[in-house]
């Protein structure tokens, strides 16, 4: 795959994005400036758009890093417990903080993420069995250890239903003033981009690193804070939406190659095209309804990804 | 020249390697043999920094390699551990470029590309530079992580035992290059060998352990005989001389 038909596809993809949902809009009603259509064009839609291309590139890179990190191509935010922990810190900032602030939940979430994420690389580390197969699912297991005790407190605190809408991933909320969260992600992204060469380098093992006469430890840091910043601001505005840093990382080194520098640019741009057909097809399947994008991503997701673990277990073990 | 002295490692309170000084000679392959556990792997990871010695201390040009800025250090030795296991999709050539990332940080100049190019000559891999790791069979793979090794253009290049995974044919042509690359390019290679007849044949010096204790060191002559052998491995091998290369015979020996 080339990046320019990504491109072409991302732009396609987004026009079709802005111009449907429950209320017809024509570019020629775009004209007036003061009409109704230009308004919810530009409170709903535009920030909906802005928020699919945030979080799907976001996501993506931030499960590119965990898997060359991890060394390991099934870790990814939702299966490292890096999105649980941050939905516990959410609860947490809630539970002892009255009058919670939207930049207290940020914080908490993001210190639990990088916490939680740093935990699991710990684990990693001295487990004997690395198994392919093995260290996701420890990573799941972990993550759903977390997601109960915050599903435990929340319910103690009759937080439940404030918890669960974190759970679902959708965009449906997203309006202006509500998701400009998400651009923190941009310089994450972009700083994936400049340390590109030595996440490659950390990838390839401690040893490996250290005999490039790279500072292992200081990459896998910086590493798991731009992993954690990415997640928190993509949880926090939109919610979880799974298999996305799974996946896509994953068809671009089929492609591609595991080179960093090559593949980031393919990661997020792919990422992006994945989540806005999603985002699409959850909008046309019930018109004038919708259905939330973590539905049609898991849908079309787990199908992916079933047919990369059928036929990509030779693949991820070399 | 790097010099090591009194090495110790401990793994819990069982010592690893104990109190071992040894002086690399520039300009030579020295092998470290040894029965299993012996701790040559262990000394050989001390010696490159991946592990840190509990007591004692390694010179490199008289200067303790803790003191070595890392990006100084990579571009004096360069180390290879056994990399069977590495599962990133990279092209040959991608690989290879990463030896030059202690000079670019991989903002690759004309200077570093000639490197490459000659290292990817130098290992006959010209032909399969494109084509990703895990499309390549053992001996290749070898090939392709010593000639990154080759762009990272060290004096003294240290590998733990190289030769694992691979047949006859491709341990001969990975040794024979070394060889060349001590001969030709003034290289220094440090190897961890199990098979004492390649050590025998094809290195300059020897290094023996076992239990953590270094029990001979010498030129390859002095150490390849029954009674030096016998200390090391309590095995008695007869040597057989062949064309100038001393064989030892162990495979019926009493054990």
């Amino acid at each position: 795959m080339k990046l320019w038909m990504l491109i072409i596809a991302t732009i396609v993809l987004s026009f079709i994005s802005l111009f449907i949902g429950a209320i017809d809009i024509k570019v020629s009603d775009l004209l007036d400036w003061h009409s109704d259509e230009t308004q919810i064009f530009l409170i709903s839609r535009v920030p909906r758009l802005m928020a699919i291309i945030l979080a799907g590139a976001g996501m993506s890179i931030a499960g590119l890093i965990m898997q060359s990190l991890s060394r390991n191509k099934f870790v990814s935010p939702t299966t490292a417990g890096t999105l649980d922990a941050a939905k516990l810190g959410i609860l947490i900032s809630m539970l002892f903080l009255t009058n919670v602030t939207y930049t207290q939940q940020i914080i908490f979430s993001f210190a639990f993420a990088l916490a939680g994420t740093f935990i699991f690389m710990q684990i990693l580390d001295r487990i004997k069995f690395k198994d392919v197969i093995f260290v996701p699912l420890i990573g799941i297991m972990y993550g759903n250890i977390l997601s109960s005790i915050t599903t435990f407190f929340a319910y103690e605190a009759d937080l439940l239903q404030n918890i669960s809408s974190w759970l679902m991933g959708s965009f449906t909320l997203v309006i202006a003033g509500r998701y400009e969260l998400l651009y923190v992600s941009v310089p994450a992204v972009i700083l994936a981009y400049i340390y590109a060469n030595k996440f490659t380098v950390a990838g390839m093992g401690e040893d490996f690193a250290k005999n490039l006469g790279l500072s292992y430890k200081v990459v896998l840091n910086l590493g798991l804070i731009l992993v954690a910043i990415i997640s928190t601001t993509v949880v926090l505005t939109v919610g979880v939406i799974p298999f996305l840093g799974l996946i896509v990382p994953n068809i671009v080194s089929l492609y591609l190659g595991d080179n960093l520098r090559k593949t980031i640019p393919h990661t997020a741009i792919l990422g992006v095209v994945f989540l806005l057909i999603c985002d699409i097809i959850g909008r046309i399947v019930i018109h004038p309804y919708e259905i939330p994008v973590n539905v049609t991503v898991a849908v079309i997701g787990s199908a992916i990804f079933l047919i990369m673990l059928f036929r990509g277990r030779a693949y991820a073990k070399k | 020249m790097i010099e090591i002295k009194g090495l110790t490692k401990r793994f819990g309170k069982k010592p690893v390697v104990e109190d071992v000084s040894v002086t690399i000679e520039p300009g030579t392959i020295t092998s470290f043999i040894g029965p299993n556990g012996a701790g040559k792997s262990t000394l050989l990871s001390m010696v490159s920094r991946l592990l840190e010695a509990d007591t004692g201390e390694v010179l490199l040009d008289q200067g303790n390699v803790k003191k070595w800025k890392s990006s100084e250090f990579a571009k004096r030795v360069s180390i290879l551990k056994q990399s069977n296991y590495l599962n990133v999709r990279l092209t040959v050539r991608e690989l290879i470029a990463f030896g030059r990332y202690p000079y670019s940080k991989g903002r690759l100049t004309a200077e570093d590309e000639k490197f490459i190019d000659q290292a990817i000559e130098y290992m006959n891999l010209t032909d399969m530079q494109d084509k990703f790791l895990d499309e390549l069979s053992g001996g290749q793979k070898q090939r392709a992580f010593i000639a990154m090794v080759i762009a990272q253009d060290t004096d003294y290049i240290l590998l733990d035992e190289p030769l694992n995974n691979l047949d006859m044919k491709h341990s001969v042509q990975i040794m024979k290059i070394l060889r060349k690359l001590v001969d030709e390019l003034g290289r220094t290679v440090v190897i961890v060998l199990h098979d004492i007849n390649f050590a025998s044949v094809y290195s300059d010096r020897i290094v023996a352990l076992k239990d953590g204790k270094l029990v001979k060191n010498g030129p390859t002559h002095e150490i390849i005989n029954s009674d030096a052998l016998r200390e090391i491995y309590d095995m008695d091998i007869p040597i057989q001389e062949q064309n100038g290369c001393r064989i030892c015979v162990y495979f019926n020996s009493h054990a």
